[in-house]
């Protein structure tokens, strides 16, 4: 089956270009970003502030199991309805400098529509790095598993 | 030692995904796998620890030379990477349509 999620991500490039087919028209697939209500069940984070507007600031801050509190902000430098999305991404408090988003929504058919995500980093090394978060995440994750299960045995 | 720090370095560096690319064909020796590289010999050996301290590579002693070989199920990992990344956007993706469904 082919996989409606893709990543299209070159060696050596400090772009990632996320493509993925909805069985949505493209005014559904629009509101999911620009609703907070709506963003804050399918992103799984609070969302502090959305301005869905040119210039308008963006939050949300997320929780994990621990306890600890990450906060995502940017601003939206440009926005377009059931068309596009121009903005800034940052996880504060980290070492990673702050991304630029292109989001691209186009209606495929009445009831299908397509989004292209096409996220700049300021380098080749940063973007392969963010890549790999969810590799590395999952990697420390298995790590801290296995200290607890260790634990457990002493 | 940093699990996370040093697999994440591992693959984020050229040099390092180029001693991976050239060991999947073949186990070499330190020296033969210096030779592909124009950078220095301890640089090249820098990479080699690095690679071997977070499980990518194996070591081999064969008689005076080290011998170096991938470490499948390790690159297995690595060469799943990005998957996760994709698998990440996927789950959010889905979630997305099923809530908007309820809208149709």
């Amino acid at each position: 089956m082919e996989q409606k999620t893709k990543i299209h991500a070159e060696e050596n490039k400090q772009e990632i270009i996320i493509t993925r087919d909805f069985d949505l028209p493209l005014a559904l697939l629009f509101r999911a970003y620009v609703e907070s209500e709506i963003v804050e069940q399918w992103m799984g984070t609070k969302v502090v502030k959305l301005e869905s507007q040119k210039q308008g600031g963006w939050r949300f801050e997320t929780s994990d199991p621990m306890g600890n509190v990450h906060v995502f902000s940017g601003v939206i430098h440009d926005i377009l309805e059931n068309s596009k999305i121009v903005r800034t991404f940052q996880m504060e408090n980290t070492p990673f400098e702050p991304q630029l988003e292109f989001l691209d929504f186009e209606s495929v058919s009445d009831s299908k529509s397509k989004l292209t995500m096409h996220v700049i980093y300021r380098s080749v090394v940063l973007r392969d790095q963010m890549l790999a978060l969810p590799f590395a995440q999952g990697i420390n994750m298995a790590h801290n598993r296995l200290q607890d299960i260790v634990e457990k045995l002493n | 030692m940093n699990l996370r720090r040093d697999v994440f370095q591992a693959i984020a560096d050229p040099t390092r995904r180029a001693i991976l690319l050239l060991l999947a064909t073949q186990s070499m020796s330190a020296g033969a796998i210096a030779a592909n590289f124009d950078t220095a010999r301890p640089t090249v050996s820098k990479h080699l620890q690095i690679l071997t301290e977070c499980e990518l590579l194996r070591q081999e002693q064969n008689g005076r030379e080290v011998i170096y070989q991938l470490n499948p199920s390790k690159v297995k990992e690595v060469a799943d990477w990005a998957e996760q990344f994709r698998q990440l956007w996927d789950d959010r993706f889905n979630k997305l349509e099923d809530i908007m469904k309820k809208y149709i």
